[in-house]
């Protein structure tokens, strides 16, 4: 294979009659990198990660996964990949165990072989207990770990990820993500998808957010959270009905747009805690009651909102046909 | 990743069976852990052998059968049971239509999908898996009608040929409500659509009543229905009672059209779905 790239796309697009889910979207993953596809509801990251796992056909643009074309050679980039999508896609009445034992034989593995992995993902993904009893009794969680354990049972090298911890609690998003670390570790390039930026920032090394089908930032959580200046100072009001004068306030030291959000306004400074002594000031002297001010670091949060002029959390209207949508599985 | 998992070598039967087997499998005990959705699928047709039997046994003439009422219920019943063996194989194709709907729905199909497996191998696991459960239905209903007085009376071999006959169309119907499930947008939606055509399709047949005691229009539309050439071959192989024929080819070749009609019906809807799986994602 000339291309060495573990996923390349270039100038993708999709459109379901008249959504367009992408819109002309380039995506680039280096074998052994992990990437994440960060955007909000309807972006686009599902659609994306379907066309690059062969399940549906680009409108234009093209895409090599491995190397492979994913519409001239869907079956050279499914031998090279494994998919996680976004609902837990086990059978219910099968065991955990016989439901990695037929994905295994479908990748037409060596009886053996799917025998010791399918025990050795069991193990790894806390599911030994439970390996024999039929995947309706699981939790929610336990149906995650199966479904990711279900596709790896070929050692794919290229792993799709499609919001893998969305609908988990706590502990098991934890589990989740030191699973998918130690993934890596074993040099397996992951694309991931997210709508949480905590994880795009703790999993992966390059971040492409993504909003309306296109990429709108592109690179290390670092460089992105440099990439809109910097601290932020956040104050929040005693009185909502002063959170506009607050911003007008914080508008002479910021460097950029302040936010409100309900009681509390945000804006980007540059110049450390002076520019926190000056806001101070100049909110006392404008009779702004505050209860909280201080200055962060961003968070990708904050990139996001500079960004897309929206909380990656602010659900867009996302057409209500699509059935599944409300099910968690 | 430094490790590679070892892949097997090439099975005889090739990869399309072998993966076939494999989703088939996977149906069949589907099958046996859900006892109650095999449980009703038999007890469906039993009552309705003992409602023909019992309800309209006699009601319905057989022409050139029985001269006294007790002859004629007799009869009837022989003349009965194929038509609702043909009855219930047609009915197979539901339970594929259902099935296939909530693959989709449950995002398996997605996932079978984007493996490396021969194209079409989870359709023909949905077929064998919901002909093969036929052979258990056929058999509790088999029972059922010998209770009530129905006989076999054209020899072993005749008898086997029947029963192959029935599976093959079991099969064939399958592959119309795979292809049917494939475009349905979600598993409710399906459960209606896949028996709407059922009903017209098994009842505008000889297998409750002779068709020469049809309309004109409807005879013709009769005589050519598998449904009708099915349920008169296994009549003929069970030396059931047939009633007369009317003048229509596959009324004189009934075992011929039947298989005819399924390699062409399966040749068909087999195209269609693949074509059509290969393009579906889950809903
Ligand atoms: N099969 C489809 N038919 C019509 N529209 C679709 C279809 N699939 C996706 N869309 C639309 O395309 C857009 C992108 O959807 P997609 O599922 O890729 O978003 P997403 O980023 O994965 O969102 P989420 O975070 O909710 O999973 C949405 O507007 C969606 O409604
Ligand atoms: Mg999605």
């Amino acid at each position: 294979m000339s291309d060495d790239r573990a996923v390349f796309a270039e100038g993708v697009v999709k459109k379901f009659g008249e959504v367009v889910a992408l819109d002309g979207m380039d995506l680039t993953v280096e074998r052994g990198q992990v990437v994440g596809l960060l955007g909000p509801n309807g972006a686009g990251k599902t659609t994306m990660v379907r066309i690059l796992s062969t399940l549906l056909a680009p409108t234009e643009g093209f895409a090599r996964v491995a190397g492979f074309d994913v519409v001239k050679e869907p079956d050279e980039v499914r031998r090279a990949i494994g998919l996680t999508g976004q609902y837990a896609a086990v059978d219910e009445y099968l065991t955990g165990r016989e439901n990695l034992r037929m994905f295994g034989d479908l990748y037409h593995l060596e009886p053996k072989y799917v025998k010791r992995r399918s025990q050795e993902l069991l193990d790894s993904f806390d599911l030994s207990e439970a390996a024999d009893r039929p995947v309706r009794t699981y939790s929610g969680g336990m149906r995650r770990r199966l479904d990711l354990a279900s596709s790896l049972i070929a050692r794919p090298s290229i792993l799709f990820l499609d919001e893998p911890t969305t609908g988990l609690d706590p502990r098991s998003r934890l589990g989740m993500w030191a699973v998918i670390e130690s993934l890596v570790a074993e040099g397996t390039t992951v694309l991931l998808t997210t709508q949480y930026l905590e994880e795009a920032d703790q999993l992966a090394q390059d971040i492409v957010v993504i909003d309306h089908g296109r990429v709108i930032a592109h690179g290390t959580a670092e460089a992105l959270k440099d990439q809109i200046g910097g601290d932020r100072i956040e104050v929040t009001v005693v009185n909502l009905g002063q959170a506009g004068a607050a911003a007008e306030v914080l508008r002479s030291v910021s460097t950029g747009e302040p936010a409100i959000e309900e009681g509390r306004v945000s804006a980007p400074v540059s110049g450390g805690s002076t520019v926190l002594v000056t806001a101070i000031r100049a909110l006392d002297v404008a009779g702004i009651e505050v209860s909280d001010l201080l200055l962060r670091r961003p968070t990708l949060d904050d990139v996001f909102m500079s960004l897309t002029g929206h909380a990656a959390e602010d659900a867009q209207p996302v057409p209500a046909k699509r059935g599944r949508k409300g099910r968690q599985s | 990743m430094s490790t590679v998992a070892p892949v097997r070598s090439r099975p005889i039967v090739g990869w399309a069976v072998h993966d076939g087997l494999v989703v088939a499998r996977r149906n069949l005990i589907q099958s046996i852990r859900v006892p109650e959705s095999l449980f009703f699928s038999l007890v469906q047709p039993v009552i309705f052998v003992l409602l023909f039997a019992y309800v309209f046994g006699g009601a319905i003439p057989i022409p050139g059968d029985g001269a006294n009422a007790e002859d004629a219920a007799n009869a009837y019943r022989n003349y009965l049971m194929p038509g609702i063996f043909g009855q219930t194989v047609a009915f197979a194709a539901a339970a594929s239509t259902v099935g296939i709907a909530e693959d989709m729905r449950k995002g398996l199909i997605d996932r079978f999908r984007a493996l490396p497996m021969a194209h079409g191998a989870v359709l023909i696991g949905r077929t064998f898996a919901d002909a093969g459960r036929q052979i258990l239905v056929l058999a509790v209903l088999s029972l059922t009608g010998l209770i009530v007085g129905w006989r076999i009376s054209g020899g072993v071999l005749n008898a086997i040929y029947a029963y192959l006959l029935l599976l093959l169309f079991a099969y064939t119907v399958s592959w119309v409500g795979s292809t049917i499930g494939l475009s349905m947008p979600n598993p409710e939606t399906a459960s209606t659509a896949g028996l709407a055509w059922l009903f017209p399709l098994t009842f505008l047949s000889n297998a409750f009543v002779p068709i020469s005691s049809m309309p004109d229009w409807l005879q013709a539309f009769a005589a050519f229905n598998p449904v009708s050439t099915l349920v008169l071959s296994t009549r003929e192989l069970f030396g059931n009672p047939t009633g007369i024929q009317p003048d229509y080819w596959p009324m004189q070749h009934p075992e011929a059209y039947t298989v005819l009609a399924c390699a062409v019906i399966i040749a068909i809807f087999a195209t269609l779905s693949v074509r059509k799986f290969g393009r579906t994602t889950s809903k």
